[in-house]
């Protein structure tokens, strides 16, 4: 028996979003009468962090603290239309639409505490503690919460506003099939080490070094999280996860989490990141969103490793042992690829 | 049939319901109680979101019979903090960001308290171990590895 070493590598360039037949998002933002805003999205946080940085989108286009500002994105009946959590959308599409919901609540916000303070609204400016002042004299202030109470009590005005992003259906050109889909691309650069049991086919992950491209990381914790836990998603994904093992045929499929292999936390795999910001033009405060692309890169590289540990290309997922040993057996042997002299 | 009398303390407060032969205690916690801090996730004992303590030993909450419960003392995460202050385990999950979805994190906690309360200085494997009946799809469970071993350090600084 013999542990093989090997290296792989991958790198992406990731779509943000999609687009089948043009893809909007919609917030609306309205203030209570105490001054706190409501911002109401119809996309779900599916855990990686779409409230905090919508919210902090939010906080940031008012001018408000962000203690001040509250997400609901409880109801898709009730809430403004959103395509949804999906395609690594979330940051890019739902945060622009949030930048012109509270664009406008904004104005509105300064409109009514121009009433109050008897100035003109464009001589006004925040200074995100919860305070509205006359720019270059900052003792004619009126706080937020009078504003607000006196824009629905006394002015008869909602502090409100409604924001949409719409990234225009893209059609397939019909001479050369050219289409542009989406507006900006996160990129990734990843190399993965692993071994390979040239006994037993079993790989194992032992290390991943990657660079991952988000644009500008609005939330670093968020970002380091949702990417570390993502990648070991594709890990999974290469090796171990699959609903049909010898698809098409539906033998010995898993039925439910007994039989579905879903490594634990036996399998982490140590993984170093370096985060690169690169930020869009049209993505909210250059922030692109990791989403999906966390997973994507790490395929290639550990089919890549595998290849290169014991030469088996496999072409269809998971990487399993008993795929890898056919292909040592078939190849007449272990065939490590192009590596130095004492390596294995 | 007629349903059963079962008596049982739940973080400390004396619970008394009337169960239906058979029912799990997860069922009976979650919608006979009221406590929704354990999970509902497989319902057959592979993903360890309903993990909870009874007198004193893990247990899976989906598996476990609710007539048998009599007379025990069960835990959950739903009492784990001391009135305003939650308990360091929850603490370091949060700081630690050892929760995505948070759909494993009541299980996850559990499995960690059953390990502190027997080990209070346990190694990464120790951890490991502890946490190797509890499935997580977000974190790649690096993270709340981390955060269990922060607690730990914690627990045993403020003993100390």
């Amino acid at each position: 028996m013999t542990l093989c070493t090997g290296r792989g590598f991958a790198a992406i360039n990731y779509p943000i979003g999609m687009n089948l037949g043009g893809d909007p998002s919609q917030a609306l933002v309205h203030s209570t009468p105490d001054g706190k805003f409501k911002v109401a999205l119809s996309s779900i946080d599916l855990g990686q962090g779409m409230k905090s940085v919508t919210r902090q989108i939010a906080a940031e286009t008012l001018g408000v603290p962000i203690s001040d500002v509250y997400v609901d994105t409880a109801d898709s009946d009730t809430g403004p239309h959103c395509m949804g959590s999906f395609a690594s959308r979330g940051t890019h599409r739902v945060g622009n639409a949030v930048i012109r919901a509270a664009t406008e609540a904004r104005r509105a916000m300064l409109e009514a505490a121009s009433e109050e303070l008897e100035v003109n609204a464009a001589d006004l400016d925040t200074d995100g503690q919860g305070n509205i002042h006359v720019k270059g004299a900052p003792s004619r202030s009126i706080t937020v919460e009078e504003t607000a109470l006196a824009a629905q009590f006394k002015q008869g005005r909602t502090l409100s506003g409604r924001g949409i992003f719409l990234i225009q259906p893209s059609e397939a050109d019909p001479d050369t099939g050219e289409m542009s889909p989406v507006s900006c691309f996160a990129h990734a650069a990843l190399i993965v080490d692993l071994t390979v049991d040239d006994e037993t086919g079993e790989v194992d992950v032992t290390e991943i070094n990657s660079a991952y491209e988000v644009g500008r990381a609005l939330n670093p914790k968020l970002v380091e999280q949702q990417l570390i836990g993502g990648a070991w998603m594709g890990v999974s994904h290469a090796l171990y996860e699959t609903t049909e093992p010898y698809y098409p045929a539906r033998e010995h499929g898993p039925t439910d989490f007994n039989d579905y292999l879903m490594p634990g936390p036996g399998e982490i795999v140590p993984h170093n990141i370096a985060i690169l910001e690169r930020p869009a033009e049209d993505a909210p405060f250059g922030g692109k969103g990791p989403g999906e692309m966390c997973a994507n890169p790490v395929i290639p590289a550990i089919s890549n490793g595998v290849y290169n540990a014991v030469g088996v290309r496999c072409h269809d997922l998971p990487i399993t042992p008993e795929k890898v040993l056919r292909g040592i057996r078939a190849n007449g042997g272990a065939r490590p690829q192009g590596q130095p002299t004492g390596r294995r | 049939m007629s349903k059963i009398p079962v008596q049982f303390t739940l973080n400390g407060t004396e619970k008394a319901v009337f169960v239906d032969p058979g029912a799990n205690l997860l069922d009976v916690l979650r919608r006979g109680v009221g406590d929704l801090s354990p999970k509902y996730g497989c319902a057959q004992g592979t993903c360890g979101s309903c993990a909870m303590l009874i007198d004193g030993e893990l247990r899976l909450g989906c598996l476990t019979l609710a007539e048998a419960v009599s007379g025990a003392r069960i835990e959950t995460t739903g009492g784990l903090q001391t009135g305003e202050e939650p308990h360091p385990l929850q603490t370091a999950f949060m700081e630690g960001f050892a929760a995505q979805c948070g759909y494993c994190t009541p299980g996850m906690i559990m499995a960690a308290k059953a390990l502190l309360d027997r080990n209070p200085n346990p190694s990464r494997d120790d951890v490991i171990e502890a946490i190797s009946g509890n499935i997580c799809r977000c974190t790649g469970y690096q993270p709340i590895v981390d955060a269990i071993l922060t607690a730990a350090d914690r627990m045993r600084g403020r003993i100390a």
